[in-house]
């Protein structure tokens, strides 16, 4: 949240990236969202992430449902084209977008109400299909714009801010993203961008379904005693499986790690992941074993993060479609139109 | 055959089969049809079907007419009664003096039969057992074997029929073979046992010309095709599937890529309604060309997206085959019921563009051009067919195009406007006619990108809440429709043969028999001008018709009067001056429906249909 606009001079050695733009090129507007709100914090690590990847700005087009969360891609990003949808249908919007022209980066930005409730099915499908997309999900477990109604990501037995008890079963978007077939599945807290930018990284050079539910706290409406999508909570519950760092093809690797504690992803853009294991003997790349962890350990209490599945061999829709390499929407009419003759040659066999 | 005399009409009437679903007769009822074309005699042919996929009646009509006329007629000349099911109604539904052919394999009571048709029998399963071993192939040779005595019963050429066999099996030999060969044992059982021919016959004539024969969902598929859409997201639902399964098939034909065998369109099969039109939108936002076939229902479910892509002015483009609402009401019937759903779809304050296409030939045109249309305009735009013209092979003109059409892909600002500095506001009438300028997503690094939103926006795309900025919106977005009434397809004038008061609108799949009645009408020396509405918003020249006529009567396939209450709430219309004519039983409207309510109507009024002339005769 900022209240003071952006200085609109700027500092002559603020840092530029490989395509002399400064992270000031990849702002948006002023957020509206609430002083602390967590979206804003993702807000400014997708701004970091697309900053060091050296993404085109106008190379990406970001989409979003309806609610807080959805109205952030105003906030970043302000050379990219935005489409803030219907709420719950982001996921098919976007996925006509991608078919219109497989050249650009698909950023979907929704919150858990609309992913979880009345977006759930079209969230599953997304996810099916294998749109090539970086799917954020900003879970706060709680209807912000409408004053503090419980979401379908909501735990059971957390308590809203006006000591209502939820009795529902929450809905785990990581564990379902998992099963209905996305190939990126990580979750990650809006307080450690330490841990996000790196994951939203990963998922822009994924090349498939890349999905990322990130507990970002609801200031506001969730972030008392008895929520679970507190900062405390999070803080204090947080189990990370994993650090992740990513690096460009064309960088000079220079960090090192002790033996045995890194494993190395390579993605079919030629990016790298290095996921740095923390503690627990985690393997992102068994699928199976990325739902039972998350099963067990939020009977535990606890919040898992991290990269909690990679399939690096992924193919996205273009590919199941067969769709030429040119984008639909560049196709001249040439390419688009038989023409008379054919029609000729119709109308005969129709006689 | 007692006291009634049998019919005798040569190229002009109406036989009915009536069969089990699922039992293939459609293939072997459509060569029929065919059969009868290829002696130069027009038809229109009807499937009359169950919502079911085995076991349930279902009938086909072919109405044979020399005079061309293409609409419905109603009656029965004669019957091919090959379902026990239906047996009792099929009988009672043939005209007095007309004709049954039946399996006669079986001997049925004489209660069974009526004393005033011409009763044919011809042993089909019998001749079948005989011939063939597997079961399948005695179904489905028993229905080419009716096919074939009824070439004798009409007095129809064998070698048309067999022709187009050989057409169809082209590179076949055996398929080619078998077929003929049962096509031939019941035309040479027909001709030795039955009185061959009977009153009802068939004549070459030369009244087809170059029309073709093909159903309107497939004509809408290829209009996609060349209207140039790239993008299909669809859910399956009768009456409209086949219009995806047509622009599959005629991309796989027309859009594969020769070099390397790759798709150059994108035909995704969504989970729901919602979502197929949700991707629509994301295509047509992001530059294809993009399209949706639904039925009402799914119309129904897409009304959110439609509100929003009306007031994010994204073009789209659905063809929405009509039928029998609701969800669980007549998906297998025909009607013109969703004219006010698609007009005003949505919250808030929408108006959309209708195309209304007559027949195969104007759901290609239509179809096509409703892809320049919403990019022009830059809003959805609905092609209103319905199962009647969707469903069933219709004679028609051929289809055309000329080579040197480009598409129109509206006020797109460009890379080169954009470095060059000028201005782009993305709501902003510059022009004057509604109409804004849009870019899309990765034209320029720095300039032109914008966020889209529904109305909380100003010109530039600003995010407000203004209530000046909502006014600006709404007061230029009026004046796009207003633009959009200059661009669509004009009506189409049928003058009667002298000057009248009394004028008649219509629209979509009436044509044909709207044509029929004037001449019904004229006979009995009752005179209309016809106008055929080809499109919402209605043109200034809708209107003058209606002013030029003292009672115009609105001809329509649904209950409410649909397209009637368009024209009161767009033209202002005195509803007195509009007199309905509304059919909405599921079938096809019928000339005959059409001359009786007008004539009835025009002598309830109590005035002579001669009236004093109004205009002049157009020389």
């Amino acid at each position: 949240m900022t209240y003071l606009a952006k200085p609109k001079l700027l500092s002559a050695d603020a840092p530029r990236n490989a395509l002399g733009y400064t992270r000031r090129d990849y702002e948006g507007a002023i957020s509206t969202l609430c002083a602390g709100c967590g979206h804003d914090s993702i807000s400014a690590a997708v701004v970091q992430a697309c900053f060091d990847l050296d993404i085109e700005p106008h190379k990406v087009a970001k989409l979003s449902g309806i609610g807080c969360s959805s109205k952030t891609p105003d906030y970043f990003l302000g050379n990219s084209h935005g489409f803030n949808s219907v709420h719950g249908r982001m996921p098919s919007v976007l996925t006509g977008a991608a078919l219109a022209n497989r050249n650009l980066t698909y950023l979907g930005v929704s919150g858990d109400g609309d992913s979880a409730s009345i977006g759930i099915g079209q969230f599953a499908h997304a996810m099916r299909r294998g749109v090539n997309m970086t799917y954020i999900v900003e879970n706060n477990g709680v209807y912000g714009l409408t004053k503090g109604q419980f979401s379908a990501t909501a735990d059971k037995g957390s308590k809203s801010k006006k000591g209502v008890i939820n009795s529902d079963s929450p809905i785990d978007l990581a564990a379902l993203a998992l099963q209905l077939g996305a190939t990126y599945v990580a979750r990650s807290f809006s307080g450690d961008k330490e841990q996000l930018i790196p994951l939203i990284k990963g998922a822009l050079c994924h090349g498939g379904p890349a999905f990322i539910d990130v507990i970002s706290p609801c200031v506001t409406f969730n972030n008392h005693s008895g929520s679970t999508k507190s900062y405390d909570y999070v803080r204090e519950h947080n189990a990370a499986v994993n650090r992740v760092d990513v690096i460009l093809p064309k960088a000079q690797i220079e960090t090192s790690y002790p033996p045995g504690s890194l494993r190395r992803v390579v993605q079919h853009d030629g990016s790298i992941l290095h996921l740095r294991k923390l503690g627990v003997d985690y393997d992102p790349s068994d699928r199976i074993g990325a739902i039972n962890h998350l099963q067990e350990r939020q009977a535990l209490g606890e919040i898992v993060t991290g990269l909690l599945y990679v399939n690096s061999s992924v193919q996205d829709m273009h590919a199941h479609l067969n769709t030429v390499e040119k984008p639909l929407n560049q196709l001249g009419d040439a390419y688009l139109c038989p023409g008379s003759k054919a029609l000729d040659a119709l109308n005969a066999l129709l006689r | 055959m007692t006291r009634v005399q049998a019919i005798q009409n040569c190229n002009d009437f109406v036989i009915k089969f009536a069969n089990v679903n699922g039992s293939g007769s459609s293939s072997a009822n459509e060569l029929f049809a065919r059969a009868v074309i290829r002696m130069g005699v027009p038809v229109a042919p009807r499937n009359i079907f169950p919502s079911n996929i085995q076991g349930l009646p279902t009938w086909y009509e072919v109405r044979v007419s020399e005079a061309g006329w293409l609409g419905a007629r109603g009656g029965c000349d004669m019957m091919v009664a090959m379902n026990p099911q239906t047996w009792d109604r099929d009988v009672a539904a043939i005209d007095p003096g007309g004709y049954l052919l039946y399996d006669s394999t079986k001997p049925l009571p004489q209660s069974k039969f009526r004393d005033d048709i011409t009763v044919l029998g011809v042993p089909l399963t019998d001749i079948c057992n005989r011939e063939y071993e597997d079961p399948r192939q005695r179904q489905l040779f028993k229905n080419i074997m009716y096919v074939g005595a009824l070439l004798a019963l009409l007095d129809m050429e064998f070698a048309a029929a067999e022709k187009l066999i050989v057409d169809r099996y082209r590179g076949k030999d055996q398929l080619i073979k078998a077929n003929v060969n049962a096509l031939r044992l019941g035309y040479d059982h027909a001709k030795a046992n039955l009185p061959c021919p009977i009153g009802l016959r068939v004549k070459r004539a030369d009244a087809v010309g170059d029309r073709i024969l093909i159903d309107g969902n497939s004509a809408c598929g290829l209009g996609a095709v060349y209207g140039g859409a790239t993008v299909a997201g669809w859910y399956p639902i009768t009456p409209s599937t086949s219009v995806i399964e047509a622009f599959s098939s005629y991309c796989r034909k027309y859009r594969t890529d020769p070099d390397n065998g790759r798709a150059r369109y994108a035909i995704v099969q969504a989970e729901d309604e919602l979502a197929s039109i949700g991707m629509v939108l994301g295509a047509a936002w992001n530059g294809a060309r993009a399209f949706t076939a639904t039925s009402g229902p799914g119309i129904s479910l897409m009304q959110e997206f439609f509100g929003l892509a009306y007031f994010a002015e994204v073009p789209a483009v659905i063809f929405d085959v009509q039928r029998g609402s609701p969800s669980t009401g007549m998906p297998t019937r025909t009607q013109q019921s969703d004219l006010i759903s698609c007009a005003y779809a949505s919250h808030g304050d929408t108006r959309h563009v209708l195309l209304f296409p007559e027949d195969p030939h104007e759901c290609f045109t239509l179809g096509a051009q409703a892809f320049d249309l919403a990019d022009r305009l830059q809003t959805p735009v609905f092609v209103l067919s319905d199962l009647d013209i969707g469903m069933n092979e219709r004679l028609c003109a051929p289809f055309d195009w000329d080579d040197s059409r480009r598409y129109d892909r509206g006020k797109l600002m460009t890379y080169d406007e954009l470095e060059a500095g000028k201005t782009f506001g993305r709501y902003l009438d510059v022009d004057g006619d509604g109409i804004p300028y849009r870019t899309i997503p990765g034209t320029h690094p720095t300039r032109g990108a914008y966020f889209t939103r529904g109305t909380t926006r100003n010109a530039y795309a600003k995010y407000s809440e203004l209530g000046a900025d909502y006014v600006y919106n709404m007061e230029r977005l009026r004046r796009k429709f207003d633009t959009a009434k200059t661009l669509v397809p004009a009506p189409v004038l049928r003058n009667a043969a002298q000057p009248t008061r009394y004028g008649a609108i219509h629209f979509g799949s009436t044509g044909p028999a709207m044509a029929e009645a004037s001449v019904l009408l004229e006979a009995d020396d009752v005179h209309v001008d016809t106008l055929r509405v080809r499109a919402f918003p209605f043109s200034d020249e809708v209107m003058r018709f209606i002013a030029e006529h003292e009672c115009v009567f609105v001809v329509e396939q649904n209950e409410s009067g649909q397209l009637r209450s368009l024209l009161i709430n767009e033209g202002e219309i005195d509803p007195k001056k509009l007199v309905r004519v509304l059919h909405y039983d599921g079938s096809p409207i019928t000339a005959r429906f059409i001359a009786g309510k007008i004539a009835n109507a025009l002598s309830d009024r109590k005035v002579s249909p001669i009236t004093t002339p109004l205009r002049k005769v157009a020389p």
